[in-house]
């Protein structure tokens, strides 16, 4: 029987940190993506995540609620951002050996409409400020996304960052 | 090897109804639903959840806490003794998606998970709770206030094995 969730690529960052991880030549004989990322950033704060598709810079829109342990939880959007924005990958201030968690969802990824995104991501380092931000997503860009690049606005991927793209066939 | 992540049921709408119901999905763990859908409303209706056990159950038997954002404004609700499990949805294609874990147990009441989002309005999660120990056999989704779900709308459920 055909495999419904199957692991298309991996990436670990070694010893010195890496600017980013690149998933190419995505095959088209899914139907949905989902990419899982366990990341830190080599800045001394906390840094966010770009997440772009086939090394594109516009088309981006997102609405995102954003709950930091205090206070009144936010809501942002922007309609015409560069980038999916993972927040935050924490630097090296942050409490040792902690990472950001996120899953990126992509229904119909390799079709002809414009791509709806869904993330869920979660920064927790028990200290005096997380983040959790669900945030539903859009990259007006009706290609199919053959490439998805993970980076860091300021500084690098940190050593034991790790992405998984995996495939989900329906049928 | 035995599958542990399965489509059980995939199916594209080629034309506008008013609900989709799933059954006959026995012998996993947990279960996800996939939807991508929207309203033949011309604004905001919902998107309704309801299960059962050998047929839905339309009683007041379920709850929802929210927490959502539109862009601007952060809010957290919750509604309890409904008819059904509601959600937000647009005249625009949104992306669901509804987990429900142990959901044939026949000790517990169901809980399952549920994202909706709409890029254009809203980032949504949800628990919803179905307050019976019964198992899950059956699955509607439908629109709770009368209008149907748009043709071009995708559903996939799928099962998931522990083992």
């Amino acid at each position: 029987m055909a495999t419904t969730f199957e692991l298309i690529a991996s990436a670990s960052v070694g010893a010195g940190g890496q600017a980013d991880i690149t998933f190419s030549s995505i095959p088209s004989t899914f139907t949905d993506l989902v990419l899982k990322v366990s990341l830190r950033a080599t800045t001394s704060g906390i840094d966010a995540t770009k997440i772009t598709f086939n090394s594109s810079s516009s088309g981006y829109s997102y609405r995102s609620i954003w709950g930091s342990g205090s206070g009144t939880p936010s809501s942002f959007n922007d309609s015409s951002a560069t980038y999916f924005q993972l927040q935050y990958a924490g630097g090296t201030s942050s409490t040792a050996s902690t990472f950001t968690n996120g899953e990126i969802y992509i229904p119909n990824y390799a079709g002809s409409t414009n791509k709806s995104v869904s993330i869920d991501q979660v920064q927790e380092d028990n200290a005096t400020t997380a983040y959790i931000v669900p945030m539903a997503g859009l990259w007006s860009n009706t290609s199919a996304i053959t490439s998805i690049q993970i980076a860091q606005t300021n500084g690098n991927l940190a050593q034991y960052s790790t992405a998984y793209l995996y495939g989900v066939k329906n049928a | 090897m035995p599958s542990t992540y399965e489509p059980i049921y995939t199916t594209t709408l080629n034309s506008a109804q008013a609900d989709i119901t799933f059954t006959s999905f026995s012998g996993y763990t947990d279960l996800r639903v996939v939807a991508i859908t929207a309203t033949t409303r011309g604004s905001q209706s919902g998107f309704g959840i309801q299960v059962g056990n050998g047929s839905i159950d339309t009683g007041s038997n379920y709850s929802v806490t929210r927490l959502g954002g539109n862009g601007s404004v952060a809010y957290s609700e919750r509604t309890s003794n409904q008819t059904s499990v509601a959600m937000a949805m647009q005249p625009t294609r949104s992306n669901f998606f509804i987990d429900f874990m142990n959901y044939a147990n026949t000790t517990t009441n169901k809980t399952f998970l549920i994202t909706d989002d709409n890029a254009a309005s809203y980032a949504i999660r949800a628990v919803g709770l179905w307050r019976s120990t019964s198992a899950i056999t059956h699955l509607k989704i439908f629109d709770t206030d009368g209008f149907n779900l748009i043709a071009g709308s995708t559903f996939t459920l799928y099962g998931i094995k522990a083992a």
